[in-house]
C-alpha cells in the first residue's frame, strides 16, 4: 500500500465525493416528484393515465439506466436536447430512479388497510380528505423503508455517470487509476468514501423507520 | 440538428446481434457464479470458522456499499497490477458473477435461517452428517424459499451487464458504440439498445415467473 500517494490524491476524493453527494440529492428529489406523479397516474381513475404510468415504469425499469443516460446525454443533441454532463446526470438518474421510487409509493398506499378508506368515507370526509389525512400519513409510514432502499441504490448508481464524464467519485478514481496504475490504493479511497455516504444513509433510514414503523 | 432516421441501423443488425449474444453469455455465466458463490458465501458465513467468515463478512460489506462499476475497474486493473493477466471478458464474468453473489449471499442467510430448525434435527437424527444435512434439506429449501429474490438479482443483472461495455467487453452496448463511431447516429442506436435489452428482460421476467409457478406447484 501506497500511503503516501493516497495522502496526496486524497483532496481531490473529497471534492469527487461531494459531486457524487451532489447528483444524488439532485436526482433523488427529481425521482421522488416523478414518481409522486407516475404513481398518482397508475392509481387514477383514467385509462390513459393508468396505461402512461404502468408504460413510463415498465420503459424505465426494463432497460438499463447506462442506456437511459447515453440515449439523453449523447443522443439528445439529435433532437434538440442539449445538456451539459452534470445536468444530463441528475434528469437521467432522476426519471429513472423515479420509476422505481413510484412502485414504492405505491406499494405504501396500497398497503393501508381498505377499512381505513371506507370509515373514513362513512364518517363523511370527502375523497380527498381521505388521502390527505388518512391514507397518506399512514403510507408514508410504510415508504420510509423502501424509498430509503431506492436512495441507497441511487447512491451506488450515481457512479454511472462517470460514463458521461462528470467528475465525481468514481469518474475520478477511473482517471487516478490510469495515471497512478495503483487500483488497490485508489479503489480503497474511493470505497471508503461511498461507504461512509451509503452507510450513512442506510444508518438513517433505520432511524427513520423504527422511529415511525407502525407497531 | 439532423432528422431521425432509423434505418441507419440496418446495416448494423449482425453487429448488434452479436452484441446481443454476448449480453447472455455474461448474463448467465454471472448468474451461474453468483448463485453458487451465493450459496458459498451465505454458508460460511453462517457456519464457517471466525477466520473464513470475517473476511467473507468484510467483503459482503464491500461490495454492498460501492457501486458495480468501481469493482469491474478494481477487478480488470487490479488483477492485471498483481500479475495475473486475464482478459477483459473473464474481468467482466468475474466482476459481475461477485458482485451479485454478494446479493444473493444475504438473501441465502436470511433463507438458510428461516428453514425450520425440525428439519435439521429430522436430518441429524436419522443420521445425516452436518454437510449432508445442509447439501441434501437445508439449502435445497432455502434456494426455493427465496426464488423470487434471487430472481429480481438476476434480473437486475442483465441490465447491469451493460457496464462492462466500459472495460471493453464487446456485448450489447459496445457493440452500438462501434456503429455509432462509423455513423454518428447515438439516438437511433441506443434506442435500439434500450428496445433489445427491453425483450431479453420481458423473456427474462416471462421465464422466471414459469419457474417460480412450477416451484410454487411442487411444494
Amino acid at each position: 500500500m501506497d500511503f503516501p500517494l493516497m495522502l496526496r490524491v486524497f483532496p481531490f476524493f473529497v471534492e469527487a465525493a461531494w459531486v457524487t453527494v451532489q447528483i444524488s440529492v439532485l436526482s433523488l428529489l427529481l425521482g421522488l416528484v416523478v414518481a409522486a406523479v407516475i404513481a398518482s397516474a397508475k392509481m387514477s381513475g383514467s385509462f390513459v393515465l393508468r396505461a402512461f404510468g404502468s408504460l413510463y415504469v415498465s420503459v424505465f425499469r426494463g432497460t438499463p439506466c447506462l442506456i437511459q443516460l447515453f440515449v439523453l446525454y449523447f443522443g439528445g443533441p439529435q433532437i434538440g436536447i442539449n445538456l451539459d454532463p452534470f445536468a444530463a446526470g441528475v434528469i437521467g438518474l432522476g426519471l429513472n430512479i423515479g420509476a422505481y421510487m413510484a412502485e414504492s409509493i405505491r406499494g405504501g398506499i396500497l398497503g393501508v388497510d381498505r377499512g381505513q378508506v371506507e370509515a373514513a368515507r362513512t364518517i363523511g370526509f370527502s375523497k380527498l380528505q381521505t388521502l390527505r389525512l388518512v391514507v397518506l400519513p399512514q403510507a408514508a409510514r410504510l415508504m420510509i423503508r423502501p424509498l430509503g432502499v431506492n436512495a441507497v441504490g441511487l447512491i451506488k448508481g450515481s457512479a454511472l455517470v462517470s460514463t458521461i464524464s462528470v467528475v465525481e467519485l468514481t469518474y475520478t478514481a477511473q482517471r487516478f487509476i490510469g495515471s497512478t496504475y495503483k487500483p488497490f490504493e485508489i479503489f480503497g479511497i474511493a470505497a471508503l468514501l461511498y461507504m461512509i455516504i451509503v452507510y450513512a444513509v442506510a444508518r438513517a433510514v433505520d432511524v427513520l423507520d423504527r422511529r415511525y414503523a407502525i407497531n | 440538428m439532423q432528422g431521425l432516421d432509423f434505418s441507419v441501423v440496418t446495416p448494423y443488425t449482425d453487429i448488434l446481434l452479436m452484441g446481443v449474444w454476448w449480453t447472455v453469455v455474461l448474463t448467465v455465466t454471472g448468474a451461474v457464479i453468483s448463485f453458487f458463490f451465493g450459496i458459498f458465501f451465505a454458508v460460511a458465513v453462517l457456519y464457517a470458522p471466525k477466520v473464513i467468515a470475517y473476511p467473507i463478512r468484510f467483503f459482503m460489506w464491500l461490495f454492498m456499499g460501492t457501486p458495480l462499476l468501481l469493482q469491474l475497474f478494481l477487478i480488470y486493473f487490479g488483477l492485471s497490477q498483481i500479475g495475473i493477466n486475464i482478459p477483459a471478458l473473464a474481468a467482466g464474468i468475474i466482476g459481475l458473477g461477485l458482485h451479485f453473489a454478494v446479493y444473493n449471499a444475504d438473501v441465502m442467510r436470511a433463507g438458510i435461517v428461516s428453514v425450520d430448525v425440525g428439519q435439521t434435527e429430522g436430518a441429524r437424527s436419522i443420521g445425516f452428517g452436518r454437510f449432508q444435512t445442509l447439501r441434501y434439506v437445508v439449502i435445497p429449501q432455502a434456494v426455493r424459499n427465496t426464488l423470487p429474490s434471487i430472481g429480481n438479482n438476476l434480473i437486475v443483472l442483465l441490465k447491469e451487464s451493460s457496464l462492462v461495455s466500459i472495460i471493453g467487453i464487446a456485448e450489447l452496448v459496445h457493440s452500438a458504440q462501434l456503429a455509432i463511431s462509423e455513423t454518428f447516429r447515438p439516438f437511433e442506436f441506443y434506442i435500439t439498445v434500450a428496445a433489445l435489452y427491453y425483450v431479453l428482460n420481458l423473456v427474462l421476467e416471462t421465464g422466471l415467473r414459469q419457474v417460480e409457478k412450477q416451484v410454487e406447484v411442487t411444494r
